[in-house]
């Protein structure tokens, strides 16, 4: 299959509200995607939407089989974690029942070990505290959590909604720098949503930019990072 | 002395009853919001039906274990049938159809085996058991075998169901659908079955608690009012968003209802269900959130 | 909007109508059960407003409805005062009650609020028998049935139905002056978000100890006169029952609703019997069987319903854009 994702004129409903308005895109597996654009954009929802957290119209096909009309609990058994905005943390559980949850949903059979110790291998400071209660850790510690929770499925499509809000620059890089070794290494699709827009395409190879519902740019990442008129534009940098 | 830890240990017997039915309570309120103002009535009807099936001939631990497998089984249909459709409408809507739930229940128990109290048998033996403190001939305790039995058959239960919660892969699950529905669904766990399956477990441990009171009390469609009652005394105390709190709080209600009946005069039976609220409104002014609970706090 | 209103104004009015129509076309016994409606619909407003409006749930209000109806009782038993002055002063000190329970409330949230109303209902009537002295003990007062005054050509239920009438068209229009106007919308944002309404300057404590000394008011009103209306107290008839049986009339008729009180008080006094006709066996059963269909079909009460109804049907008036609107959650109805 060619595309892993493919999305065609999709709306998203809140109550009544129409917040994407036929936003169309497709993801090659193993590429990394990001979507960029201010507050209220509609890059949150365009990850509900995928995940069925919103109400839609138009078609959404994961590896040729189409999303509408199924549960959230589905999607994931098809092999999408999503690493949601705030984190979705379980505070009152320990990291590792946060870790053991992610694993839920897998189809894939596999000792939860492995998981773990891989998991592990990408946030050690994850594997130090693996007792300790979710609540209890760090912002940075945190979205690592939340993203090695979105491993332990295995998925293969991962989606990721701001990894970088609220936390350090050093933190954020790091997050990134470990986003990319997962990309190489198990070839899992990423769709980035981030409003830090020179980190996230450094990281992706695709990019679209969303205004208001719609996508109102799209391209290879480096081609949109060297023109300079588009940047201004719609980057700010 | 030895009325002393009589009483105790009666007060831990029936302690251990309402400490079933606030962890049952207790359980559902932290899965939904709602507190399941049936839970008494349910563990009524339950206890009913193992009468029928005890009036059947059956033996007495195939029709208890026979009447948890029912209990299971209704729980997890009640949640999934009449309290599904309105679990997004507003708490008090839920509040109402639970009610609706308990008349109904109370009523129909009424109409399918009479208001005529029944004996129900224990499966302990009738002799009572003495022990002695050590302090001499003529200090002796007698303790009911059903009293021992009930606390000891309520301590298995209620540990069955920690180690449920806290060791098992479902346990867990069911713990992260109450606690966070929203990221729960995001890990692939179907939220509404754990609701139900958490209805199915508090349908069981409120069975139990049924099944051991009615020999005491006699069984008869009004069973589980007062025991309800202390019940939400005990889950307040412990505070209802701590299951380990409500547990804690059903021994104490308990003991603290026997020592004050018997050692303060003016309260004879009818006032100890004051005493029980009297609890209450004092635990909910010094604090609300009971015992063990931690205040909430919730992001603006 | 106007012509909502308008429409609404003149379906009260016609309604009033018919009220003070019926005392000549109804038995004394019907009549009898349509004034027991009425005050039930004070009590229940008196719970709305706390309940629906405020966001505290209550399930004690029947204590506030004993307190009245004891007040009013007593007054007229030991000292010989006429009924219709033991109705403000039964309301009047139910507003001081209220209120002095309100205090303590402010600390308790939601459940917990709601299982110390619990526990006082089922207090209730434990305290009223015990001091035996002032309330005639488990016994109860017998007290007479007031006849029409300036010698009107009214029997007595046709002289209490136009009273308690009265009362409800005044308490009714009260209220709705109350929770329409700046106090209501105050402790409904008191409710939605009582940290953002304070933030807009509103002294959440003194409006919620408010609330609860108006609501209490009410129902301590309507407690009041059913004292002389039945003409006789118990304490067993103001047992936690009451209290629960308010507050379904509350939630079934909606919550945040002035109407809904008066389709609430219905729902409580006619539907039991109803029950009883289809089943003399279960007619709680029957009953239980009500609830859960009419939270089913109406989550927000009848009010509610009728609402959305109303705007179902205005809504296909509306011009295309305004059908992005976002709808407001039937939260408040009139």
């Amino acid at each position: 299959m060619s595309t892993l994702l493919e999305v065609q004129d999709l709306e998203a409903f809140y109550g009544r509200t129409k917040a994407l308005h036929g936003v169309s895109f497709g993801m090659a597996p193993g590429s990394i995607t990001t979507i960029l654009g201010a507050n209220g954009a509609g890059k949150t929802t365009t990850l509900r939407a995928i995940s069925r957290m919103v109400r839609t119209a138009g078609s959404i096909r994961f590896d040729g089989q189409p999303l509408e009309g199924r549960a959230t609990e589905d999607v994931v058994r098809l092999g999408i974690a999503h690493a949601p905005e705030g984190r979705g943390t379980f505070v009152h559980l320990t990291v590792e029942e946060n870790l053991r949850l992610g694993a839920w949903g897998r189809r894939r059979p596999g000792s939860l070990q492995e998981d773990f110790d891989r998991v592990f291998g990408y946030f050690p400071v994850l594997g130090e505290r693996r007792r300790q209660m979710a609540g209890t850790l760090s912002g940075g510690e945190q979205q690592m959590l939340a993203v090695a929770r979105a491993l332990m499925l295995r998925p293969r499509l991962l989606l990721l909604d701001e990894p970088s809000l609220g936390l350090a620059p050093l933190v954020v890089r790091e997050i990134f720098r470990i986003l990319r070794a997962i990309n190489e290494q198990s070839g899992v699709t990423v769709l980035l949503v981030e409003q830090n827009a020179a980190l996230a395409l450094d990281l992706a190879d695709h990019v679209f930019l969303l205004e208001t519902g719609r996508v109102v740019m799209s391209g290879p990442s480096d081609v949109l990072r060297r023109d300079d008129a588009i940047r201004r534009a719609y980057l700010g940098y | 002395m030895e009325i002393f830890v009589q009483q105790v240990v009666s007060g831990l017997a029936t302690g251990g009853i309402y400490a079933s039915l606030a962890l049952a309570l207790v359980m559902i309120y932290r899965a939904t919001d709602v507190v399941n103002f049936a839970q008494g009535e349910m563990a009524m009807f339950a206890t009913y039906i193992c009468w029928s099936m005890l009036d059947a001939g059956l033996p007495y631990w195939v029709a208890f274990v026979g009447t948890l497998a029912i209990a299971f089984v209704g729980g997890v249909t009640l949640q999934r049938v009449i309290i599904r459709p309105v679990e997004q409408a507003p708490i008090l809507t839920i509040v109402i159809v639970t009610l609706g739930l308990l008349v109904i229940f109370n009523s129909l128990a009424g109409w399918i085996w009479t208001y005529v109290q029944k004996p129900f048998p224990s499966p302990f033996p009738s002799r009572p058991f003495k022990a002695s403190l050590g302090l001499g001939e003529g200090h002796e305790i007698i303790f009911g075998a059903h009293e021992l039995g009930q606390i000891g058959i309520t301590l298995l239960v209620l540990l069955a169901v920690y180690l449920f919660f806290r060791f098992t892969p479902l346990g867990l699950a069911m713990r992260a659908a109450a606690h966070n529905p929203v990221s729960s669904r995001l890990v692939g766990i179907r939220v509404g079955w754990m609701l139900a399956l958490g209805w199915g477990l508090a349908a069981v441990v409120g069975a139990v608690a049924g099944m051991l009171v009615a020999p005491i009390l006699t069984l008869e469609p009004n069973l589980m009012g007062g025991v309800q009652l202390y019940a939400f005394a005990a889950a307040t105390l412990g505070g209802f968003a701590s299951p380990g709190g409500a547990v804690l709080g059903g021994f104490i209600v308990g003991v603290v209802e026997n020592l004050v009946g018997t050692y303060v005069s003016f309260i004879g039976t009818e006032l100890k269900l004051t005493v029980a609220l009297g609890m209450i409104i004092v635990v909910l002014l010094v604090r609300p959130t009971g015992l063990f609970g931690s205040s909430v706090v919730k992001r603006v | 909007m106007r012509r909502a209103r308008l429409a609404r104004d003149a379906a009260i009015l016609v309604l009033l109508a018919a009220a003070c129509a019926l005392p000549f076309l109804l038995s004394n016994f019907r009549l009898f059960q349509f004034t027991q409606v009425y005050i039930y619909a004070i009590a229940i407003l008196g719970l709305n407003m706390l309940t629906g409006y405020n966001g505290q749930f209550s399930l004690g209000h029947g204590a506030f409805y004993a307190v009245g109806a004891y007040v009013s009782a007593i007054m007229m038993d030991r000292w010989g005062i006429p009924y219709g002055w033991t109705i403000p002063v039964a309301g009047v000190l139910c507003l001081v009650v209220g209120f002095l329970f309100g205090l303590p409330a402010l600390r308790l949230q939601g459940l917990y609020l709601a299982l110390a109303t619990f526990s006082l209902a089922l207090a209730v009537p434990q305290i009223l028998k015990y001091f035996e002295h002032w309330t005639g003990g488990s016994q109860g007062l017998v007290l007479s049935k007031p006849s029409a005054p300036f010698g009107l050509p009214l029997n007595s239920d046709q002289w209490l139905y136009f009273l308690t009438l009265a009362v409800l068209a005044v308490l009714f229009w009260a209220g709705a002056n109350l929770l329409r106007g700046r106090v209501g919308r105050a402790i409904v944002a008191i409710r939605d978000n009582h940290i953002a309404a304070e933030a807009m300057g509103i002294n959440s404590a003194r409006y919620k100890s408010l609330v609860f000394g108006v609501s209490a008011a009410y129902t301590g009103v309507a407690g009041a006169l059913s004292a002389s209306v039945i003409a006789y107290v118990a304490p067993d008839s103001f047992n936690v029952f009451l209290s629960i049986t308010l507050l379904i009339g509350s939630v079934i008729g909606g919550l945040a609703s002035i109407s809904g009180a008066l389709f609430g008080a219905f729902f409580i006094q006619f539907v039991p019997n109803w029950a009883q006709d289809i089943s003399k066996a279960a007619p709680w059963a029957i009953f239980g069987v009500f609830l859960i269909g009419f939270m089913y079909v109406m989550p927000f009460g009848i009010a509610g319903a009728i609402r959305l109804l109303w705007i179902r049907v205005t809504r296909a008036r509306v011009s295309p854009e305004g059908r992005n609107a976002v709808p407001s959650q039937a939260h408040t109805t009139t």
